[in-house]
């Protein structure tokens, strides 16, 4: 069955069952495997992709439920925001293992995109749904104020 | 990955390097694979490494590639090597890249286990001679070499930041330059190494390899990720109860699911084949699957604690023993007398398992986080009737592991041999677990009992200690049987009580080691997960009764341990430990020693008005002896303190009728961000020889944040996790 979807800025057909979560599409049909499986049940933020800007777990989401939004992945994460991020996430050394970082990355810009300047009790309410078994969490939370002063500065 | 190849004059040429430079032709690309391929000084080119050791290969183009004997799962010892590595070659970290090692039991042997692998804390370790040797005897290479080339006497060429200079006629070179001349030389025996007061990176900072690659967060470097051509992938569906077999699989419906290829019916369980992942998620609820039980485990957990209080009652098996505790006990001024009960607890790293096979009939490779690559190597070949220089072990970036990839039967490589053997197509198979499965099957940290009594004089002095530990064995029946196992103790069950700091005249510590259905395994930190929290909630706990400081009572105790009184002190400093916490707050303390290193931690907590504790800040000081990467030992301690804390927090496994209740991280809720405390980690300098710093952060956690709690409620916490207690 043939699925057309708006994926980093370009249609694309897909071949896959509608009821697919985009996870799998994403990662299996599309290979963009930036985004992670991690549990499969919205609990844990490691597929966390934005659809229209806004960050939601792809593992939730069946194909035929992403209609004409447009879903960017991490590897298409880009602009200040994202940039910035980047920046503070090597200057800080953010990751461990690195497995839940896309994740935590989106979810983060989408943050900075709504909240330029976020406090300790904001960033941990956007990142609640994004789990770090190696426990970075500490690094994570420098790393978006390290962002946002990059982003003001 | 380069996938040209010639004969390296430098290791012998042997059959087992051959095959596996044949099979790796081709393999993977776009992946970094730890692929070993000897190469030759004659037909080097601009891009053709240099083999100076099995541990290092210089380019001509200035790159140089440190090999990781180990696994890096997120603890940073890809970076630790290829620091020791830079220091001494006289390398700048810019040029420098990693890569895995192939398995090979001799070359490549933690020198602490004496086969490949990674655990114990021992990467940096046991690798901190032979690493710094191999850069030193590369760098003088290559000085040798621009001494012939420019003619002048070899003590004067410096090797600094990537360049080799001779200062007084003023020539200069970069490293790559005299590569080819150099990997001609004769590799010296012993080479001189640097005088640590030169060091230029160990000690001081040295970037972590991975960290730009995964800042990116658009990263495939795990096994998760891997795609190779044609590639199948395979769920397995193991029996819901331990020791259960398949008795019969109905699955024709699971077949009709599009993409699903196969169902294969083996061992360990019923495999589904698909073209793609979610085919093989989607098809398993499809298959029936009756089991015969006949012999599995069938307790619960509350029926597995009830056995083990019994035995509690009875004697053990003496670990150590040391005058009379029972009748000190009766003269002591005060006695606490206490049970301790530990759930079974997951690893759960955030990259579920995976193994990649593939496996033609006469030769195999396996792509995986191989944390045993020697275990894995021998069973993969064992299970496929090949012999070990058929099977080629790629180690891959694992995402987290925390002891679940080293596993004593190697299950899931044994797994995946297994249907790669009995599905019989040369298709290369993805086999992966699930989340559920990652939780639901087993190797976890044992269910454990401890039963205390200890006795105290008036004025605080410990008289007495009688300690009881009931639980499973990790090592029993494992290849560490011999080496961790000694007059039926395992050596782990009672790590960190027989070595406890806090000297009894009359000391005694028993175990039960129990036979339980379900597989166990080493979790970050070992048994210093509940011997830890056990010794310093029980010392804090008689400290009170004594009317004493927590901290100073401790340090009354530690005249002979001058390190951890060091590192105990350092953190009471630090939190400001002579005056009180803010309002609202109270603190607690633990110090403790696992893999040579000692940390304490002090915790300041909140209890929030629906009883629930908040932990707000956490200090640490850490005696790692020298402190190879100090920013990368703060950042170990922060996460495995936050890994303890979610444990002790609300993480346990429970089993109903032999069944496990949790399946995924509803129920088995790990930290968030929310609830990460403030952490500062203090290093204390040193020059004593590196130890363990992947665990070390873990154990004193829960027992800090317990003390806490105690003296914010006056409630002793014995049970965890404390989300049984309302706590969290
Ligand atoms: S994989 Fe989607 S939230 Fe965990
Ligand atoms: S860095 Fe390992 S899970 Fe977050």
């Amino acid at each position: 069955m043939t699925t057309r979807i708006r994926v980093n800025g370009r249609e694309r057909e897909v071949q896959a069952a509608t009821d697919t979560p985009l996870l799998w599409v994403l990662r299996d049909e599309l290979r963009l495997t930036g985004t992670k499986y991690g549990c499969g049940i919205g609990m844990c933020g490691a597929c966390t992709v934005h659809l229209d800007g806004v960050p939601v777990r792809s593992c939730a989401l069946p194909l035929s439920a992403v209609g004409s939004r447009e879903v960017t992945t991490i590897e298409a994460l880009e602009g200040r925001a994202a940039e910035a991020l980047r920046r503070a996430w090597v200057e800080l050394a953010v990751p461990q293992c690195g497995y839940c970082q896309s994740g935590q990355l989106m979810a983060a810009a989408a943050l900075l995109a709504s909240t330029p300047r976020p406090g300790d009790e904001e960033i941990d309410a956007a990142l609640a749904g994004n789990l770090c078994r190696c426990a970075a969490y500490h690094r994570i939370r420098a790393g978006i104020h390290r962002a946002a002063e990059l982003l003001e500065g | 990955m380069a996938s040209h190849s010639t004969p390296d004059p430098s290791t012998p040429p042997d059959a087992s390097r051959r095959t596996f430079l044949k099979l790796s032709l081709g393999a993977g690309a776009g992946l970094l694979i730890g692929a070993y391929l000897p190469r030759s000084p004659a037909a080097a080119t601009a891009d053709t490494p240099l083999s100076f050791s099995p541990f290092l290969r210089i380019s001509p183009d200035d790159i140089v590639t440190v090999i990781d004997k180990h696994l890096d799962m997120g603890q940073g010892n890809a970076t630790g090597l290829a620091t020791l590595v830079a220091e001494e070659l006289g390398a700048s970290p810019e040029q420098v890249r990693t890569e895995f090692a192939p398995s090979d039991p001799e070359v490549y042997k933690n020198l602490a286990f004496g086969i490949q692998g990674t655990g114990g804390s021992t990467a940096i370790a046991n690798s901190f001679e032979q690493y710094r040797r191999a850069g030193a005897a590369a760098r003088e290479m290559l000085a040798m070499a621009a001494a012939r080339e420019w003619g002048v006497p070899v003590a004067e060429i410096e090797v600094e930041q990537g360049r080799i200079r001779h200062r007084r006629g003023g020539l200069e070179a970069k490293l790559g330059d005299f590569a080819v001349a150099a990997a001609r030389l004769e590799v010296p025996r012993e080479p001189r190494l640097r005088d640590p007061a030169q060091w230029r990176y160990i000690g001081k900072s040295f970037p972590r390899v991975d960290v730009p690659v995964k800042s990116s967060g658009a990263v495939d470097l795990y096994g998760m990720d891997l795609h190779l051509e044609d590639m199948v992938v395979a769920t397995l569906i193991k029996p819901p109860r331990w020791g259960a077999r398949v008795r019969s699989v109905y699955s024709a419906r699971a077949l009709e699911v599009p993409g699903v290829i196969d169902v294969v019916t083996m061992p360990q369980g019923v495999a589904v084949i698909a073209e793609s992942t979610w085919p093989a998620i989607q098809a398993r609820r499809l298959l029936e699957i009756e089991w015969d039980e006949r012999g599995a485990e069938t307790r619960s957990s509350e029926q597995l604690l009830a056995e083990y209080r019994a035995l509690a009652q009875t004697p053990g098996l003496p670990a150590l023993s040391r005058g009379d505790p029972a009748a000190a006990l009766d003269r002591a001024a005060h006695v606490v007398e206490a049970d301790y009960e530990f759930p079974y607890l997951a690893h759960a790293p955030m990259e579920p398992i995976d193994v990649t096979v593939r496996f033609d009939g006469e030769t195999a490779e396996f792509w995986t986080g191989s944390q045993l690559q020697t275990v894995d190597h021998q069973a993969a070949a064992r299970v496929l009737g090949l012999s070990m220089e058929r099977v080629r072990i790629h180690t891959l970036w694992a995402g987290g592991s925390f002891g679940r990839r080293a596993i004593g039967d190697a299950h899931y490589v044994v797994e995946a041999a297994t249907l790669a053997r009995a599905w019989g197509r040369p298709r290369p198979i993805k086999l992966i677990y699930t989340r559920e499965d990652d939780i639901q099957g087993g190797y976890y940290r044992p269910l454990y009992l401890h039963r205390v009594r200890a006795g105290i004089a008036a004025d605080g002095t410990l008289l007495a200690w009688h300690h009881r530990i009931v639980g499973q064995s990790i090592i029993s029946g494992t290849p560490f049987e011999a080496h961790l196992v000694k007059d039926g103790i395992d050596a782990t069950t009672v790590e960190g009580v027989v070595d406890m700091p806090y000297q009894a005249e009359h000391f005694r510590v028993e175990v039960h080691n129990t036979r339980v259905g379900v597989p166990v395994l080493w979790w970050r930190s070992v048994g210093h997960t509940h011997t830890a929290y056990v010794v310093e909630t029980l010392l804090d706990e008689l400290a009170d009764r004594a009317g004493r400081d927590p901290v100073a009572y401790r340090l009354g105790m530690l005249g002979e341990d001058p390190r951890r009184a060091r590192v105990l002190r350092l953190a009471a400093e630090k939190i400001g430990w002579d005056r009180p916490p803010a309002p609202g707050l109270s603190r607690g303390v633990a110090v403790h020693r696992s893999f040579g290193s000692y940390v304490a931690e002090i915790a300041e907590v909140r209890m929030r008005e629906d009883g629930t504790v908040r932990v707000e800040r956490v200090v640490c000081a850490v005696d790692c002896g020298i402190p190879v990467n100090p920013d990368n030992i703060r950042a170990q301690v922060e996460g495995a303190l936050g890994f303890g804390l979610g444990a002790v927090l609300r993480n346990e496994i429970t089993l109903t009728g032999g069944r496990v209740d949790q399946a995924n991280f509803d129920r088995y809720p790990l930290l968030r961000i929310g609830d990460m405390p403030q952490v500062e980690v203090h290093i204390v300098p040193s020059t004593e020889p590196p130890t363990g710093i992947g665990e070390p952060g873990t154990p004193p956690i829960g027992p800090a944040v317990a003390n806490a709690i105690a003296r914010a409620t006056g409630r002793r916490v014995r049970t965890l996790p404390m989300s049984r207690h309302g706590l969290a």
